[in-house]
């Protein structure tokens, strides 16, 4: 990847995969990135959460941000919605952990129960 | 925060949050005159003139749900600790300027850090948000812009090469 046409090439593929996307409720990965998500590494976490996606070819899933929620000692905070399941909370998650709830949680459909923090 | 490009992510993160459309980073490094300085410009909602005078204060916040907002603060100590200063001007309904600056040989100077991952992260989900980042290193520029593309914020592939190309951006300023 060097030159802008690359970059526009990519950007047909992603668009024409996004388009498949958006014909489903699709599953959700909100990482808190607030000062206290920040500064507990959520911007590393959310990188893993992109690389892991990459990855795998992931292109169902979309990952958002929200701000800080309350619970800054767990940071950083990771919300997995998946529809018609209830949402899990984990907390403290690095970027190692943040792979592992990829593989786990998004792909095999099993919550990572060590990590939770809420479920609702 | 140990980088300042974690500060800068925070900065970033309030221009979203202020409901910006429009946001745009600069970094410079100017080693004649000693100094590296930061400047965040968003159009977002701005802040109410009682509000920004005490702004940097770690016990002001505009949440509701409790009585700490520690970003802008921990950024003002970390300036003023390296020889530097925080200033915020803003307008309500047009926008917010914040600039930080440092003295570039201070030594408890923080790295830059990962400027590239900051923005792949503050571009993530973001739809409609257009963006541009312009570095400066001792006459030396290197410029970024996205446009916003509802969509491109969401895939992941796409946002890990734009870090991509930062990254070597920034890398060719040395």
């Amino acid at each position: 990847m060097k030159s802008l046409e690359d970059l526009n090439a990519l950007k047909q593929k992603s668009l024409d995969e996004l388009k498949l996307r958006e014909s489903k409720d699709s599953v959700r990965i909100v990482v808190g990135v607030g000062t206290c998500g920040i500064a507990a590494g959520a911007r590393e976490v959310v990188g893993a959460f992109l690389e892991e996606l990459a990855k795998r070819n992931i292109s169902d899933v979309s990952v958002t941000q929200t701000g800080c929620i309350g619970l800054c000692v767990k940071e950083p905070l990771v919300d997995v919605v998946i529809p018609g399941q209830p949402t899990v909370t984990y907390g403290n998650v690095d970027a190692s952990k943040a792979r592992q709830i990829v593989a786990q949680h998004v792909v095999n459909g099993l919550v990572v129960g060590e990590w939770v923090v809420n479920k609702l | 925060m140990h980088e300042l490009s974690l500060h800068i992510l925070d900065l970033l993160q309030n221009s979203a949050e202020a409901g910006a459309s429009r946001v745009s980073l600069v970094v410079t490094e100017d080693t004649p005159q000693n100094l590296l300085a930061i400047y965040v410009e968003d159009n977002g909602k701005g802040i109410a003139e009682e509000m920004l005078e005490k702004i940097a204060d770690p016990f002001t916040t505009t949440r509701t749900s409790r009585k700490v907002g520690l970003g802008l603060a921990l950024l003002k100590a970390t300036a003023e600790s390296c020889g530097g200063n925080l200033e915020i001007s803003s307008q309500p309904a047009v926008g917010t300027k914040v600039s930080a600056s440092f003295r570039l040989d201070h030594i408890d100077l923080p790295p830059l850090g990962n400027i590239a991952a900051t923005i792949m992260v503050f571009l993530t989900g973001r739809s409609g948000m257009v963006f541009s980042y312009r570095h400066c290193r001792d006459g030396k520029e290197y410029e970024f812009s996205s446009q916003g593309d509802k969509r491109l914020s969401e895939h992941p592939e796409f946002l890990i090469k734009v870090r991509g190309i930062i990254e070597a951006g920034i890398k060719s300023l040395k």
